[in-house]
C-alpha cells in the first residue's frame, strides 16, 4: 500500500481522471431524462474534464498554450450556461414544465 | 508520497461528486455536488501549477455559473418526485454507452502508451508567476482570440437579456424615444397671470 503511494503522479493519472469525468458527464446526459437542468450540468462536467486534460498536457509538456485554451473553454462554458438557462427560463414561462419527455414540439 | 496521496484524495472527491451530480434526484443537491466537483478540481489545478485557472474556476464557475444554476433551479418550480420506470428505461443504454467510451479512452491511456512516454516527468516551467507568464502570451500571441472571447461574452449577455425580456401590461417603463422626441410646446404652457388674480 505504501509503495503504491510512492509512485509518482504521471500524466496518465490526470488523463484517466479527466476521461472518467468526461464519461460521467456523457453518461449523465443519457441517464437524466427528468429535466433539462441536469443535462446542462452534465455538459459542465464534460467541459471540466476537457479542462483537466488541457491543463495536464500543458503542465507535463511545459507549454502554457494549454492553459490559454482552458481559459477560452471557461469563457465558452460561461456563455453557454447563460444562454441555456435563459432559454430554459423562457421555455418554463411558456410551457410550465422543463421535463425532457414533455419537450416534443419538434416531434423529434 | 504526500503529493500522490493528496492527488488520489482530491480526484476521489471529484469523481464522487460527479457521480452525485448525475444521480441526485433533487436538482439543488445536483448543483451543490457540482460546486464540490469544481472546488476539488481547482485544487487539482493547483497541483498542476495553474494557479490562475484554479482561482478563475472558483470565481467564474462557483461564483457565477453555479450560482446562476442555483437561482434557476430555485425559481423554476420543479417537482422532485420521479417515476422509477422512466429512470430504469434509460439506465442500460447509458451504462452500455458509458462503458464503450470508457474502454476506448483507457485503451489509449493504458495499452497504447507510446505517445505519452515522450512527455517529460519532471516539467520545468520557468516559474516566475503563473499569472504573469499567462498574461505575457495571452495579450501578445493570443490577443485576437482574447478579443473574440470578449465578443462571445457580449453576444451571450445580449442574447440572455433579449431572450428573457418581456413586455407586461400595467408596468410603467422609461421609453427613451418618447423622452427625446418631446417638444417644448408639449410640456410647458405659458400663462400670463394678471395682478391679484392668480390662484
Amino acid at each position: 500500500m505504501i509503495e503504491f503511494f510512492n509512485l509518482p503522479i504521471l500524466i496518465n493519472h490526470y488523463l484517466i481522471l479527466s476521461s472518467l469525468i468526461f464519461l460521467l458527464g456523457v453518461t449523465g446526459i443519457f441517464l437524466n431524462r427528468k429535466n433539462v437542468i441536469s443535462i446542462l450540468m452534465s455538459i459542465e462536467l464534460i467541459l471540466l474534464g476537457v479542462n483537466i486534460n488541457f491543463i495536464a498536457f500543458s503542465y507535463f509538456s511545459s507549454d502554457l498554450t494549454g492553459q490559454i485554451f482552458s481559459l477560452f473553454i471557461l469563457t465558452v462554458a460561461a456563455a453557454e450556461a447563460a444562454i441555456g438557462l435563459a432559454i430554459l427560463v423562457v421555455y418554463f414561462r411558456n410551457k410550465g414544465t422543463i421535463d425532457v419527455k414533455d419537450i416534443n414540439v419538434l416531434k423529434g | 508520497m504526500y503529493y500522490s496521496m493528496l492527488f488520489y484524495i482530491f480526484s476521489f472527491f471529484v469523481i464522487a461528486s460527479s457521480i452525485g451530480v448525475i444521480t441526485s434526484k433533487n436538482p439543488v443537491y445536483c448543483v451543490l455536488y457540482l460546486i464540490l466537483a469544481f472546488i476539488n478540481s481547482a485544487i487539482l489545478f493547483l497541483f498542476l501549477n495553474a494557479e490562475f485557472l484554479a482561482m478563475l474556476l472558483i470565481v467564474v464557475y462557483v461564483g457565477a455559473v453555479a450560482v446562476l444554476f442555483l437561482f434557476v433551479v430555485m425559481m423554476l418550480n420543479i417537482n422532485i418526485e420521479e417515476k422509477k420506470s422512466k429512470f430504469l428505461k434509460f439506465k442500460p443504454l447509458s451504462i452500455i454507452l458509458g462503458s464503450i467510451i470508457l474502454v476506448e479512452f483507457l485503451y489509449f491511456l493504458i495499452i497504447d502508451n507510446s505517445t505519452l512516454e515522450k512527455l517529460s516527468n519532471t516539467p520545468n516551467l520557468e516559474q516566475k508567476n503563473n499569472t504573469i507568464s499567462l498574461g505575457n502570451i495571452l495579450y501578445t500571441d493570443f490577443a485576437l482570440l482574447f478579443q473574440m472571447c470578449g465578443v462571445i461574452l457580449l453576444v451571450a449577455m445580449i442574447g440572455a437579456i433579449v431572450l428573457t425580456l418581456r413586455k407586461r401590461p400595467g408596468v410603467k417603463k422609461q421609453i427613451i424615444k418618447n423622452q427625446v422626441d418631446t417638444k417644448k410646446e408639449d410640456v410647458i404652457e405659458v400663462v400670463s397671470v394678471k395682478n391679484n388674480e392668480g390662484a
